[in-house]
């Protein structure tokens, strides 16, 4: 019995170790459905000789999951990166960062461009990409007595009174407090710049932020927006289907979830269309998101990695990621391939994407949105008054980024 | 003979410090040292840049209205969490402790089974219970003609609803070490206090209670330990949330040690509440010396 187990634990550490001589693997590291995806198309294949390995991680454990892999030196070769985590990947040295090539530069949205680019250098590559638009039930609001979505701020905020009226049931709009990001747009929108003097000290005091803010504040002080928090939000296809809201302010993931979810009849009432602005001409701009491919600093294997990332960001894969998950190709020479499955509705998105900014590229950026969500939530329940919130906004925002200008005054370059 | 027996104490004693070394005082040390660092983000990039802080992590602490959120939160949750487990987990120990034989084992187990449930599932299952608009709770207050409560979402019950779930999840633990503590007080002391004429009340009072005190002791030091160190239940809830109503000490450390790599001012938190610990423990250990011993 006992010769039996040790043969076979032996035989069992041979075998490994054997396979792995044989055939050297590429690691790749995804998340969520891409993840399922890499496994249903490259999970196994054999790439310049590697056989190409796809690790699934939790999107709400990613994060921490690559800061401490790259800590314990156990990154794999490729990862997916949510782009507004690469200047801080790049900024502790965890990826490869290269030359810039103009061509593929000038085939993506700009957005997603600035989001890669860390001191004039290329560390990751756009793969999908996302931004928020407004997602919106067509009949309700030809109910309230509006035949066209609303294009300004106060079209917005008046086609909100109006669908109040419909009766006790009704709210504006759906907005998560623990969600920062139609607050960063709008200030966007009203020509905010978020952080001042290259990036060392918070602005939340400008004109233009506390125009911005204040109109968010304001649609829960009016009623239009109902407070929700993060534990609420589980069933949004059950009340936008029911008419709580008539308004939702979310991504593509939704496209797919609204045409599954939503029931037949409403399949035609729904549309999305690009966010209100401030006036009539000012440009549409949202928050860019999505996620790149990036190659490790410490991967050895980096012409094979190359390999990989040139097959996936080819036409044909991107129209398959498209199809399999909903995910929007970064590249617009792509988009003829897959527009007409949804028109009208991906119509919005790519005049939205055309115009998304990305968040501030420095590593600090996380906690800022943090503080963010958390003074906008004690100014939403009026525990504090706008200006103050706002003042103790910049003040936090100083003190987390005190760091950041002790290293500039250090190295007047970097980072 | 004396130095031998010392020699051979010693000895015997060796692992278990050699084990308290390196996965106590070690780590201890090496969190004290780092929370007088700035020890972050760039820190990982480049060591070059990890600035000796002295105390200003702790300046910092005491002057970020989070911290003191965290800790009057966490205090809220120690004394009435803390509180009603113990009361909860006595009161079903009396009373499976009085059930008849045939059903004490059932009841038993009932009791004890959210403590082996996983706090994951647990967490899904109530939070369906707290939704606001189709939650078990706020239709049973809609029935009796109360107004609904969004009780997750509201920053006035979020705290209560995470001591509601958490009593739940933990009492059968104290339950059990009650029920031990329960069935082997001599019966003749209750005969005893029975000729003599006492009242059930009395009984309790001056033979239950007093013969509890050693298990109600240990019960009162744990749970005053493991409330101090609350995360896990606000981690799968509330995530801190609503306007940090549920924020624990515990989940400050987290976000700032784990999230933002913030490890110096982690550390910093995790010796307060190390500091918090040892002081609740030894208030605790004076308390329980004082009468009568």
């Amino acid at each position: 019995m006992w010769t039996l187990a040790v043969a076979v634990t032996l035989g069992a550490v041979i075998g490994c170790q054997s396979g792995e001589q044989h055939e050297p693997t590429l690691r790749i590291w995804a998340m969520g459905k891409e993840a399922e995806f890499l496994i249903s198309r490259i999970h196994g294949i054999v790439l310049d000789g590697r056989r190409v390995e796809v690790q699934r991680i939790p999107w709400s454990a990613a994060h921490e999951k690559l800061l401490t892999a790259f800590v314990a030196g156990t990154l794999p070769d490729v990862i997916q990166m949510g782009s507004t985590w690469i200047p801080e990947f790049a900024a502790v040295g965890a990826l490869h960062c290269t030359e810039v090539d103009e061509e593929v530069v000038q085939d993506i949205f700009p957005g997603a461009v600035a989001a890669n680019l860390v001191d004039h250098r290329w560390c990751g590559t756009p793969w999908y990409v996302d931004t928020r638009v407004l997602f919106y039930r067509r009949d309700l609001l030809s109910r309230a007595g509006f035949s066209l979505p609303p294009r300004t701020w106060d079209d917005w905020r008046q086609a909100m009174r109006q669908i109040k009226q419909l009766g006790p049931q009704h709210y504006g709009l759906l907005l998560p407090l623990d969600d920062w990001h139609l607050l960063v747009a709008l200030a966007f929108q009203a020509g905010a710049d978020l952080l001042r003097d290259r990036d060392q000290y918070g602005n939340f005091q400008s004109p233009e932020f506390r125009r911005a803010f204040s109109f968010y504040v304001s649609l829960f002080h009016d009623g239009l927006a109902p407070f929700e928090g993060p534990g609420q939000v589980a069933n949004v296809y059950q009340d936008f289907a029911a008419g709580l809201f008539t308004f939702y302010v979310t991504g593509p993931w939704n496209l797919g979830e609204f045409r599954r979810r939503l029931p037949a009849a409403l399949q035609s009432e729904w549309a999305t269309a690009v966010l209100p602005t401030p006036e009539v001409d000012s440009p549409s701009v949202s928050v860019m998101g999505g996620a790149s491919l990036a190659i490790t600093a410490a991967s050895d294997k980096r012409a094979a990695a190359r390999r990989l990332l040139q097959r996936l960001l080819s036409p044909d894969e991107l129209v398959h990621l498209y199809h399999a998950t909903g995910d929007l190709p970064a590249r617009r020479s792509v988009w003829h391939r897959f527009s007409e499955h949804d028109p009208l509705r991906l119509a919005a998105f790519r005049e939205q994407l055309e115009q998304a900014r990305s968040t501030p590229k420095i590593p600090e950026w996380e906690r800022i949105a943090g503080l963010l969500t958390r003074y906008t939530e004690l100014v939403v329940r009026r525990q504090l008054a706008v200006d103050a919130a706002l003042a103790r906004l910049d003040e936090e925002t100083d003190r987390v980024l005190a760091k950041r200008r002790w290293l500039l005054q250090r190295t007047p370059t970097r980072p | 003979m004396h130095r031998t027996r010392t020699v051979a104490a010693c000895v015997f004693l060796a692992p278990a410090l050699a084990a308290i070394g390196a996965f106590f005082v070690g780590p201890v040390l090496a969190g004290l040292v780092l929370s007088l660092t700035d020890f972050d983000i760039y820190t990982i990039a480049d060591s070059s840049n990890l600035r000796w802080v002295g105390l200003e992590q702790y300046q910092t602490l005491l002057r970020d209205p989070l911290f003191w959120q965290a800790l009057q939160n966490t205090v809220t949750f120690v004394v009435v969490g803390g509180s009603l487990t113990i009361l909860t987990a006595l009161g079903a120990a009396l009373a499976v402790w009085r059930a008849a034989r045939t059903v004490q084992a059932f009841f038993r187990t009932v009791y004890f089974l959210p403590v082996v449930t996983t706090i994951v599932a647990a967490a899904v299952v109530w939070r369906a219970w707290y939704h606001p608009r189709v939650g078990l709770l706020n239709v049973a207050l809609r029935w009796i003609g109360l107004p609904a409560i969004d009780w997750l979402g509201d920053p006035r019950w979020a705290m209560l609803a995470i001591v509601a779930f958490s009593v739940w999840k933990n009492f059968g633990f104290h339950m059990v070490i009650f029920l031990a503590a329960l069935q082997s007080i001599p019966q003749r002391l209750y005969e005893a206090a029975a000729i003599d004429g006492a009242t059930g009340w009395q009984q309790f009072r001056c033979v239950t209670l007093p013969m509890l005190r050693p298990a109600l002791s240990f019960v009162v030091l744990i749970t005053v330990i493991g409330s101090f160190q609350l995360f896990a239940e606000p981690y799968v809830m509330t995530q801190g949330g609503p306007a940090n109503a549920t924020l624990s000490l515990v989940l400050l450390m987290y976000r700032n040690g784990f999230q933002w790599w913030n490890v110096g001012y982690g550390a910093a938190v995790a010796w307060v509440l190390f500091a918090l610990l040892v002081i609740a423990t030894l208030t605790l250990r004076r308390l329980r010396a004082r009468p009568g011993q």
